[in-house]
């Protein structure tokens, strides 16, 4: 029972959440000055061209009417057509049976480059992280443990922007061992696709790495003085078997959290790193869609991002319920 | 008389000239055909269609006009107007009535032939009912189009215009083919030497070399183009430093050194009609007042701005938009000099007293407008005028800033003739008349030449139109802003590169090769 009501509660928390970020990402895009049909229009805005955009796209009704129809049409899942392409959409026709210009069309490949990259990051940081964190534990105070210390928290400290040109200045201008342009496309191969996520995905190996290994690090530390393992050290086991077997199992909890955290962020705020790199992953179309004031797509983003703090959070609660037996019997 | 050289036969000699120099290609090169043309280009949207009305920034005027779409004439390299899909054309003598004889055996992409209709229909897009169209004031200049036979299109004029030809070479007008114009746009389906292979907006576009052009053989010379979206300058430009593509446009001033330094890249450069201006609303106090205007014509330090925002990469301007890529550009008016003394004196004449002035401006207006802002402000300073810099958003200030506030900061990319751009930003009653200053002498003279066929006649015209502009308008044209663009030295071009735009005219595409 327990676990899967915490589970449901926090579904539930999850739901009213989104719904308050909506309301909020709607409101402060309508404050912004200027509206699509400006931005579209730049220089060669006349007040009757940006009267016609803005009776097309219902620009000109009240902003609470705009949000109602919104939320109800994303309530059943239709997170409408993006302002960008509703003059291309007017083009296909009505006997074309693809959804062109629709938000979902335009966000889903957006995304999967950006699960692509965050997948990339993760396989190569968290198993690095991990390690070191494990051994700046096992070494704790050696001069491993101090470079460990230093040159993560110098990556962790520095703007990404600079780590990434910084790699590119090494890995593609010095030695042209990597591609400096990220530009996936469909119909790469996985190979390609690969080589070209390398760079950023080592520029945001850099920046998640400080984080998970000195949690890591601190959280193994933490439980070194407790008496079990000082049992454990009394048997006489060897200090890599009593921080592996003994002492990590107990220190995951804090672990997944903090994992967690950086996968979330690695799908909502690489931002800087795709448009130094010119990957099209949904940070891009996101600042892109501001830049437009195209609130559709805005709005689709922003749940995206709100879904994948709230889920992986929840998801990381559970595994650290389940990683813990003391905590999978709340009393 | 005898010396006189009509402007009607400068036309048709041009354009007779144009369809030589299709038919076969000069002696200085032998353009070699294939490879993939990588373009990395600022200015991509993720609003952007192949709907050419709508086409603003350089990316989509590139892979539209420049690729996928024709439009009935070209400004070539060299400024020389020539056919596209029109073969020749001619006039009546008051430069009313048009004729455009066409291509014939041209196919769109889907097949269809290419005919008068769809010139027709392509132009009537730009009109029709709630159209977004930049080409409005161009198209709704027309009284009537006519086909007169399967290759030839009549166009009557509500008032003479010697330029016309040169306006149906606008990006925006491209030939899209009649009956299925709504398809055309949403598949980009153009008569261009270049077919649609993908198109991802605001991301990548690739285009494939199409086989059944009719001058596939001297227009279009890849195999494939392709054109990816890069915002960032930075990123642009290690792309470019790199090899990962083979062209870029709008280089950062501050990078040039080292590109040149770089023995793969070629930096173009080419001083074009492109200006950033000031222009003030005349109808406004202390505007309204010629002196005032003078004074600040004189409080601007032009080489200053020139120095330290363009790093050099550009001209002094003389308050007139008519530039180096003009034919009627007259470069031997007096220039306006900073002068704090003749300042004063206008001050004094204006009889304002010590004058507090606010600037409006934005990088959104052009980038490094607000240090031009502050260098105007210390030089104005030192004449006497207090001028308050007002940093505004680059959101919306086109729509919120731009002509509504007395006095902010702008720019123009300029145009092919004299006429178009008076009539774009200087004609009374025209939408982007951006200083609304009135000049009955400037207006009619500007009416005047229009309907002039006659080019001598119109040198003088226009003459007097730059320098009454440069004297008393309204506008502050402190320097007109090069074109700077870099490509790999793998590519080869004509002997001189377009100045109208950004890579070669937008048309690099449709004339660059790889040696």
């Amino acid at each position: 029972m327990g676990i899967l009501s915490i589970i449901l509660k926090r579904l539930g928390l999850g739901v009213l959440t989104l719904f308050l970020v909506s309301i909020i990402i709607f409101m402060a895009v309508n404050m912004l000055p200027g509206d699509f049909a400006q931005a579209l229009l730049g220089q060669a805005a006349t007040p009757e061209a940006v009267a016609a955009i803005r009776a097309d796209l219902g620009l000109d009704r009240p902003i609470a009417s705009r949000y109602f129809d919104w939320l109800i049409g994303a309530a059943r899942g239709d997170f409408g057509t993006s302002f960008a392409q509703a003059n291309f959409s007017a083009y296909v026709g009505e006997n074309s049976s693809s959804n062109y210009g629709s938000v979902a069309t335009q966000l889903a490949p957006r995304f999967a480059n950006t699960v692509f990259l965050a997948s990339v990051t993760a396989v190569i940081a968290i198993p690095i992280s991990l390690i070191i964190g494990i051994l700046a534990a096992l070494y704790r105070y050696s001069v491993f443990d101090r470079v460990a210390n230093v040159s993560t928290l110098t990556s962790i400290s520095s703007p990404e922007f600079f780590v990434a040109y910084i790699l590119i200045l090494v890995l593609a201008v010095l030695n042209p061992l990597l591609p400096s342009l990220s530009n996936i496309f469909d119909g790469m191969s996985f190979g390609e696709r690969l080589e070209k996520t390398l760079l950023p995905a080592l520029t945001l190996t850099l920046v998640v790495t400080a984080h998970m290994m000195r949690m890591t690090r601190a959280a193994i530390i933490n439980l070194l003085a407790s008496p079990y393992i000082e049992m454990a050290r009394l048997k006489g086991l060897s200090p890599f078997r009593v921080i592996v077997v003994h002492a990590l199992p107990n220190a995951l909890a804090p672990i997944i959290n903090v994992v967690a955290l950086n996968l979330a962020y690695l799908i909502t705020g690489v931002v800087v790193v795709e448009v130094v790199f010119v990957y099209p992953g949904i940070g891009q179309l996101f600042v892109d869609s501001v830049k437009i004031r195209d609130i559709p797509v805005v709005q689709a983003c922003c749940m995206v991002f709100a879904s994948a703090y709230i889920l992986l959070n929840l998801l990381a609660d559970i595994m650290a319920i389940l990683s813990n037996p003391r905590l999978r019997m709340p009393k | 008389m005898t010396n006189q050289f009509s402007r009607r036969t400068l036309l048709q000699t041009s354009a007779a000239a144009g369809l030589l120099s299709t038919m076969g290609m000069p002696a200085w090169a032998a353009p070699k055909h294939g490879g993939r043309l990588r373009l990395g280009l600022a200015g991509a949207n993720t609003s952007d269609t192949w709907d050419s009305r709508t086409h603003s920034d350089n990316y989509m005027i590139n892979m539209g006009a420049g690729c996928v779409f024709e439009t009935l004439t070209e400004v070539a390299s060299d400024g020389s107007l020539r056919g596209e899909l029109a073969e020749s054309w001619e006039a009546t003598p008051d430069a009313k009535v048009w004729t455009f004889n066409l291509r014939k055996g041209v196919k769109f992409h889907n097949g269809k032939s290419f005919g008068a209709d769809d010139v027709i229909e392509s132009m009537k897009m730009h009109v029709e009912e709630g159209a977004k169209s930049a080409a409005k004031p161009i198209v709704s200049s027309v009284d009537e189009m006519k086909k007169l036979s399967d290759t030839q299109v009549q166009f009557t004029l509500k008032s003479g215009s010697a330029d016309f030809p040169y306006l149906v070479s606008d990006y925006h007008i491209c030939i899209f083919p009649a009956g299925m114009i709504a398809e055309a746009i949403s598949k980009g389906i153009g008569t261009g030497p270049y077919q649609v292979v993908s198109f991802e907006p605001g991301v990548r576009t690739l285009v494939k070399k199409f086989e059944d052009h009719y001058r596939a053989d001297t227009v279009g010379y890849f195999a494939e183009v392709e054109a990816i979206a890069i915002a960032d300058a930075s990123a642009r430009m290690n792309a470019m430093m790199t090899g990962q593509v083979d062209a870029v446009n709008r280089v950062d001033f501050k990078t040039v050194p080292l590109m040149k330094a770089n023995p793969n890249v070629e930096i173009i450069e080419v001083t074009g009609n492109m200006h950033n201006v000031f222009p003030m609303l005349c109808k406004m106090e202390p505007f309204n007042n010629v002196h005032v205007r003078q004074a600040l014509k004189h409080a601007v330090n032009r080489q200053e701005m020139v120095d330290k925002i363009l790093l050099g990469h550009g001209a002094i301007g003389n308050d007139h938009p008519i530039g180096p890529a003009n034919q009627y550009y007259a470069g031997n008016l007096p220039q306006i000099q900073y002068d704090p003394d003749k300042a004063k004196f206008h001050m004094n004449k204006a009889g304002l007293g010590n004058l507090k002035l606010d600037l409006h401006v934005s990088e959104g207006a052009f980038a490094g407008a607000t240090d031009a802002g502050q260098l105007y402000s210390n030089s104005a300073a030192k004449c006497g005028i207090t001028i308050n810099v007002i940093q505004e958003p680059a959101d919306g200030y086109w729509s919120n800033v731009w002509m509504k506030k007395p006095w902010c900061a702008s720019y123009w990319s300029g145009r092919a003739t004299e006429d178009w751009m008076f009539q774009t930003a200087y004609e009374s009653g025209q939408p982007w008349n951006e200083a609304g200053w009135e000049n009955e002498r400037f207006q009619s003279l500007l009416k005047q030449g229009r309907s002039e066929l006659d080019s001598a006649k119109r040198r003088d015209i226009y003459t007097e139109m730059q320098s009454l502009c440069s004297q008393e308008g309204g506008t502050i044209i402190p320097m007109y802003q090069n074109y700077l663009d870099a490509a790999s030295t793998k590519l080869a071009h004509g002997p001189k590169v377009g100045n109208l735009w950004m890579l070669d005219n937008s048309r690099i595409s449709k004339r660059w090769w790889f040696a």
